[in-house]
């Protein structure tokens, strides 16, 4: 899919945009501009990583997601918490007061993506035992950073792990679920529903990448349904037992959850944006130890860290250490012959496309000429990157400059 | 035919948190040229290694990466001690560097060699004493 056509789940609100430069400088893949008083998202270069919505103080960044009212066209609605969801609530002892709440909000059924995660969990130790795979397998369980490898880092493309991420495994498996049980429904009249913590898992969905369609039919921000849940739902007395995950399921809610559950002490385990881009940089220059797996989460601390999450990211993990703690490790429940192979529902075939987000032209020739005008330019700059003229950067203004997108005179330094 | 471009990166020898990140920046530089992604990990291993050595071994020098429609050349001068045995320092594993770097995980004894193997050219001038010019080419 040309990422032109890729749809984004962050999206501006131009009438409260102050066109202050907050989110100029801390977008990580340098995709805004500040141009006639407001910011501008360059779509072929976000990863809907969320650090703009993170940074705006004018709420002017928002994430673009599903609403709950959008799964009223389902007949039978299942929905599919995230593990971060369990970390919002205070006072908690029990994941089962969280999906009985999710039933009385309306839903019909309720399929742990901390289940399918354990599924994920098992497979991918088997995965990592398999003859000629790459090393060191990155996780592709974060969708920011399989985009970013794909638009920045195509030389780890073939490190990318080909196992779906939990939330799609989830989603699959709880269709099954709902076929066996109502053998009445027609495909149509089964809804899916991920609760998310960020916007860049709801434009998986609607994208899904390369051939693969996501099994997901509507994506809503854990927010909205934090807000639906706290009304409607106990913390005490009696609910039916509904939960089938244990610590390892839980934890990949957090940084590190994912790759300890290998069992394995040969990996790396990094989050937040600038700490990934970095160590795929390391990768690139051989310059890691030699681990197996490596999980990079966009958000600090791990999913507890989205943008549509409610509580403190280190709040969440804490409150999530003390509901794991006294839970079986694993309630996968494979026997040891069903993890030796890995069935198809969990893999998929084909990575994004490499679509290089930074170059000039595609004539060599000409990219080599832009270039030198853009190495002349950044001399005459000031080079304080103050960001007045909409730039991130004064080199970031150069190259606007090359490829006709800003004039000298946007600088606001030199002009005085 | 176009001119050659020319990127000139002072490495400076008295910060080591710094080292690599000119090579980092003749990555994103070659990006924007449209390389391959192959020959841009290729030049960045190689320029990166090169770094690091004339940061741990020669107190910095200078970085010179010229880029044509033919070939990308890395041209690394240092005014540090010189390699007294290039046959010897070209061995895998070799290496003279301190136990306090070994401790950052540098002083592996693969530098040159990695420097020889993702190149398609490498030229080693060194004299004890004076320093050390490598100039490596990977051809487009």
């Amino acid at each position: 899919m040309a990422s032109n056509t890729y749809e984004h789940s962050v999206q501006l609100d131009t009438s409260k945009c102050t066109g202050c430069t907050t989110c100029l400088r801390r977008c990580p893949t340098e995709a805004i501009r500040i141009w006639d008083g407001h910011a501008h998202i360059n779509e072929a270069r976000c990863i809907d990583c969320g650090e703009c919505i993170r940074t705006c103080s004018n709420n002017a960044k928002k994430a673009v997601v599903g609403k709950l009212d959008d799964m009223e066209r389902f007949r039978y609605k299942i929905a599919l918490p995230a593990p971060s969801l369990y970390g919002q609530f205070d006072n908690l002892d029990d994941v089962d007061y969280v999906l009985d709440g999710l039933l009385k909000i309306g839903f019909d059924d309720v399929f742990e993506v901390s289940k399918a995660a354990e599924l994920v969990s098992a497979y991918t130790r088997q995965y990592l035992k398999t003859e000629g795979i790459k090393l060191p397998v990155i996780s592709s369980a974060c969708p920011v950073v399989v985009r970013l490898i794909a638009l920045r880092f195509p030389s780890l493309n073939d490190n990318v792990m080909h196992m779906l991420p939990p939330m799609e495994v989830a989603a699959k498996l709880a269709r099954q679920k709902a076929k066996e049980q109502h053998p009445e429904l027609a495909d149509d009249e089964i809804g899916v529903c991920f609760i998310s913590p960020c916007p860049a898992k709801s434009s998986y969905v609607k994208n899904g990448f390369a051939d693969y369609v996501s099994g997901v039919d509507v994506v809503i921000s854990m927010s909205d349904v934090y807000f639906a849940l706290i009304s409607k739902m106990s913390r005490d007395g009696e609910v039916v037992s509904m939960t089938e995950s244990g610590m390892v399921g839980i934890g990949w809610a957090t940084s590190g959850g994912e790759a300890t559950a290998l069992f394995n002490d040969e990996y790396l385990a990094a989050d937040g944006i600038e700490n990934v881009i970095n160590v795929l940089e390391q990768i690139e220059n051989g310059n890691i130890p030699p681990v197996k797996f490596i999980e990079l989460d966009a958000c600090t601390a791990g999913c507890v860290g989205g943008v549509l999450t409610v509580q403190n990211p280190y709040i969440a993990k804490t409150r999530l250490q003390s509901l794991r703690r006294y839970l079986p490790v694993s309630k996968n429940f494979l026997a040891p012959d069903e993890q030796q192979y890995i069935p198809e529902l969990y893999l998929f075939n084909d990575l994004p496309e490499y679509e290089p987000m930074t170059v000039l032209s595609h004539n060599m020739a000409e990219s080599m000429r832009m270039m030198a005008d853009i190495q002349r330019m950044r001399n005459d700059l000031p080079g304080i990157d103050c960001g007045a003229c909409g730039a991130p950067s004064c080199r970031a203004l150069a190259e606007d400059i090359v490829k006709g997108k800003a004039r000298i005179t946007d600088c606001k330094i030199l002009e005085k | 035919m176009s001119d050659p471009l020319v990127f000139h990166f002072d490495v400076d020898g008295e910060n080591f948190t710094s080292a690599g990140q000119a090579s980092t920046q003749v990555k994103k530089n070659l990006r924007q040229l449209g390389l391959s992604p192959d020959i841009i990990r290729r030049v960045s291993i190689a320029m990166y290694e090169g770094e690091i050595n004339m940061v741990i071994h020669a107190d910095g020098g200078t970085a010179d990466v010229m880029v044509t429609e033919e070939y990308v050349e890395i041209v690394l001068k240092d005014h540090g001690p010189g390699i007294p045995n290039v046959e010897q320092a070209m061995q895998e594993g070799f290496s003279t560097a301190t136990d306090s770097i070994r401790s950052l995980g540098f002083g592996a004894g693969m530098g040159l060699p990695n420097m020889k193997r993702y190149t398609d050219s490498m030229k080693i001038d060194t004299v004890v004493g004076v320093g050390t010019t490598i100039t490596m080419r990977v051809n487009l």
